[in-house]
């Protein structure tokens, strides 16, 4: 009876097969955005110039400036997981902190822009939407809901790390065992490939 | 099946100089979007961003030290992804305009 | 504690007793039987659905409900019977039971993710029945939810689209688990053309379950938001284009075809060489044709919507494409018979329900041809052909395979025999009144009478009157084998480790297995149906046999000398 119970704690840290599950969880994620992305492609080729007009009207330099604290955010997560296979500690701490602090940031960005949008008329369902050309209801209409959808997952990705980080600091995620670390980077790195995305096909359409 | 392979540790100068990279792509991408290629405004902003998608995958998520499975899974699902969207296009393109 | 005590006396994890034991556990097997009680609850509850549906159709005008509660029927037996049945009753049931033990494992790769896709889909029952009693009740779209229909429906739509969604997280998570499983678990010495074929056609169905669940995740909170926001990403009015709804829908929902059908196929090429004495008909052309069919069935999505107004050109692709799955089907369906020919072929329950599975899936699948060309789908789009079609498909394919599945490794899950006479009228009797309830339905179909209807003309009677016999018998029948099953709880009649004499490693276990699954290392056949040991023992055993009548003869005639 020992024998097994000591064959099942080992296969439990298996990394690789944790790093595959982990990465199949991320396929189902990439393909619930492509869902949204076929329709931006079909709109798209339906309304090309409304589209351009409706990304003018987006802000972007706020947009720019989220794209780099995404990036930011993303190599500080990269640097911990370095930080913490280096055995540093106290590295891995400040460096997941800053990250956290980069996903606020982000969301901090994002509510100055939806509330100017709002403060303009424009959301799903407004008169002016409504009103307006269709084309431009479509483009804000995927604009929400993917940046929306996009803003959950920040929310998810940075409650992640936070457990992560309270973790660490407990030590029950430390230098021989940190594949929730690493898995939480992976989560948080793919938000940032989706706004990678995100960012041109929205603020800088033509 | 318990192979404990040697985890590779990617180091800060290599994260730094990705990270560089990345902000400079950003730069071009937005550089460009004010210039207009007329029919390459998409494909040469999608191409930018698939590079900054690539760069990302193989340092930060270190997909280039990844085994086979996962390299060869994840790109059998984009380029799922992408047969979606292309056989949608048949419908698509030929109804909007027609 | 011994070894070999099965893992119904003993408790995982350990220290948890009585029902917690089972709530609880972490053992893929007991999350197996659990699946089998609620996936089994839920296939009589829809059962009930569509008998009482058939009896409303079987006379002219109102019978025993009036057009609402008729919509709202369909659609409760749709949802139940597609997300709450067909979908996870072969990999949730038989895939958690078998397919580590089938590979040599202890358990599945994360044993907790696998009790949470057990309590997500008893969630999503659960917000199916709260959805039948809160607010206006049951939806009336259809299990499809097609746009602007279910934006514009006052029932119940958005709660019954979320207990979807849950259930799309619970199937997703499954097939997550299985492929890590497959592919960090096999035992050391299993390659990967060693693999069982069930396993097989679960990592195959395990991958569209992956790769096209977001999809309809997607799409159900895209309803979620335009019910809730009114974007008008689907409305005609506001820019929107419904057919893209449709796209999105057709994308996971064509797939999910194949998540049904899959599975079903892998338990039929597990028991057709069983009972044929003889190896596997290419082992391999099965196992290419499985993924092919997960590649190819992922592609014909808009084979649903000829006649929606989509362009001529999708139509004619998609068309095309759709006869390309018939390719993979077929490789399967050949394999099958090829494997019997000149087998030595056992007659069991298992293998009349598989004979079965092959006969009505042949003829789903055929039907399904007629459907997939255009030109006759204008005609008989929306009709009663259509649900006889999927009928085939979906019920006498992968609900008869589940039956076979059920009969075929019931003594290895309980330890149990049944009894054979019961099991063959049952099965009969379910595949004659199925015959007599759909093929009804195909001539109808034919004659334009349409779907989704709770009413017809009156020259329609007299065929849904028959159609409503049918259904009774099947019934009937489906009924009489669970009886006997479940009878066979009180016989206690024990099953040998090996009844069928099986090669894959599940039979190398005692029944029920004890809980790590196996007592001593597993050993890998260099084939995983190498039936030589097998035919070797029984010919032992006949040997030995006619030796004993042999020599009772000779003590007999010695008696009647003296």
């Amino acid at each position: 009876m020992e024998k097994k119970i000591d064959k099942t704690i080992d296969k439990s840290i298996d990394k690789t097969g944790v790093r595959i599950g982990m990465w199949l969880f991320l396929y189902t994620e990439i393909i619930l955005f492509g869902g949204l992305f076929v329709l931006y492609a079909a709109y798209f080729h339906k309304f090309p110039d409304l589209f351009a007009q409706g990304g003018k009207e987006l802000n972007r330099v706020l947009g720019t400036v989220n794209t780099a604290v995404l990036l930011i955010s993303s190599f500080t997560v990269a640097a911990s997981i370095t930080a913490l296979q280096r055995g540093k500690k106290g590295q891995t701490i400040s460096l997941l902190l800053f990250s956290i602090f980069c996903g606020a940031v982000f969301l901090v960005n994002k509510y100055f822009e939806w509330s100017a949008k709002f403060h303009h008329d424009i959301f799903p369902n407004s008169a002016t939407l409504q009103d307006g050309p269709d084309g431009l209801n479509i483009f804000f209409g995927l604009y929400y809901v993917i940046t929306g959808l996009h803003g959950l997952h920040v929310i998810i990705g940075m409650l992640l790390l936070t457990i992560t980080l309270v973790l660490v600091i407990k030590e029950r995620v430390h230098k021989d065992r940190f594949q929730l670390l690493e898995n939480s980077g992976l989560y948080w790195h793919l938000v940032d490939l989706i706004w990678i995305f995100v960012f041109p096909l929205f603020y800088l359409v033509l | 099946m318990n192979t404990q392979e040697s985890q590779h540790i990617i180091s800060y100068k290599m994260l730094g100089i990705v990270l560089a990279a990345l902000l400079a792509l950003t730069g071009v991408t937005v550089a460009v979007s004010s210039v207009d290629l007329g029919v390459f405004n998409v494909p040469v902003a999608l191409l930018i961003a698939s590079t900054k998608a690539t760069l990302v995958l193989l340092f930060f998520m270190h997909m280039k030290y990844e085994s086979r499975v996962i390299i060869v899974s994840f790109i059998s699902a984009v380029v799922f992804l992408g047969i979606l969207i292309s056989l949608m296009f048949f419908d698509v393109a030929f109804r909007y305009f027609s | 504690m011994n070894a070999t005590e099965s893992f119904y006396n003993t408790p995982s994890p350990p220290g948890l007793k009585g029902i917690w034991a089972w709530l609880l556990t972490h053992d893929h097997k007991r999350i197996g039987i659990m699946y089998l009680w609620s996936v089994g609850f839920w296939f009589c509850v829809a059962l009930c659905c569509g008998l009482l549906m058939r009896i409303e159709l079987m006379w002219v005008g109102k019978t025993i409900m009036g057009p609402e509660i008729y919509n709202s029927l369909f659609t409760l037996h749709g949802v139940i019977m597609v997300f709450l049945f067909v979908i996870p009753a072969v990999p949730s049931i038989f895939g958690n039971f078998f397919l580590p033990i089938q590979i040599g494992a202890d358990d599945v790769f994360f044993p907790r993710l696998n009790l949470l896709s057990w309590y997500l889909f008893m969630l999503g029952g659960l917000l199916a029945i709260v959805s039948l009693f809160l607010g206006e009740g049951f939806p009336d779209t259809g299990w499809t939810f097609y746009v602007p229909f279910s934006l514009t429906t006052d029932k119940n739509v958005v709660l019954t689209v979320t207990a979807a969604f849950i259930l799309g997280m619970s199937s997703m998570l499954t097939g997550l688990n299985f492929i890590t499983t497959v592919h960090r678990m096999r035992t050391k010495d299993m390659g990967w053309m060693q693999m069982p074929l069930f396993t097989w056609s679960l990592y195959a169905t395990s991958w569209v379950q992956i790769l096209a669940t977001p999809v309809l995740s997607i799409t159900l909170l895209m309803v979620i938001f335009e019910r809730v926001f009114a974007i008008g990403l689907f409305d005609p009015g506001k820019g929107g284009d419904p057919i893209l709804y449709q796209h999105l829908f057709w994308m996971y929902s064509h797939p999910a075809v194949y998540i049904m059908i899959l599975p079903a196929m892998g338990v039929i090429s597990e028991i057709i060489p069983v009972f044929s004495r003889k190896a596997v008909f290419g082992y391999k052309g099965i196992v290419i044709s499985s993924m092919g069919i997960a590649v190819a069935g992922s592609l014909v999505w808009a084979h649903h919507m000829y006649t929606s107004g989509m362009s001529d050109v999708a139509i004619f692709v998609f068309s095309l494409l759709t006869f390309l799955v018939a390719i993979p089907t077929a490789v399967k369906v050949f394999s099958w018979i090829a494997t019997m020919y000149k087998g030595a072929i056992e007659m069991t329950p298992p293998l009349y329900l598989a004979l079965i599975f092959i006969y009505l899936f042949c003829i789903g699948g055929l039907t399904g041809l007629i459907l997939g060309a255009a030109g006759t789908d204008i005609h008989l789009h929306d009709t009663h052909f259509v649900v006889s079609h999927f009928h085939f498909a979906m019920f006498g394919g992968t609900g008869f395979a589940f039956f076979a599945a059920l009969h075929y490794w019931w003594p290895k899950m309980f330890g149990i025999m049944y009894d054979f006479k019961k099991a063959y009228i049952g099965a009969t009797l379910a595949a004659v009144g199925f015959i007599f309830h759909y093929i009804p339905m195909f001539i109808l179909g034919m004659q334009g009478m349409p779907r989704r209807y709770y009413d017809y003309l009156p020259k329609f009677e007299r065929g849904n009157f028959l159609a409503g016999l049918g259904g009774f018998l099947m019934v009937i029948g489906i009924l009489l084998m669970f009886y006997n099953l479940l009878i066979s709880f009180r016989k206690k009649k024990g099953a040998p480790q090996d009844p069928w004499g099986g090669t894959t490693l599940e039979w190398s276990v005692p029944s029920p297995p004890p809980l790590h699954n196996f007592v001593e290392e597993p050993q890998v056949k260099e084939y995983p149906y190498d039936f030589s040991e097998v035919i070797a023992r029984a010919q032992e055993a006949q040997e030995a046999q006619d030796a004993q009548e042999a020599q009772d003869s000779e003590e007999e005639d010695g008696e009647k000398d003296r």
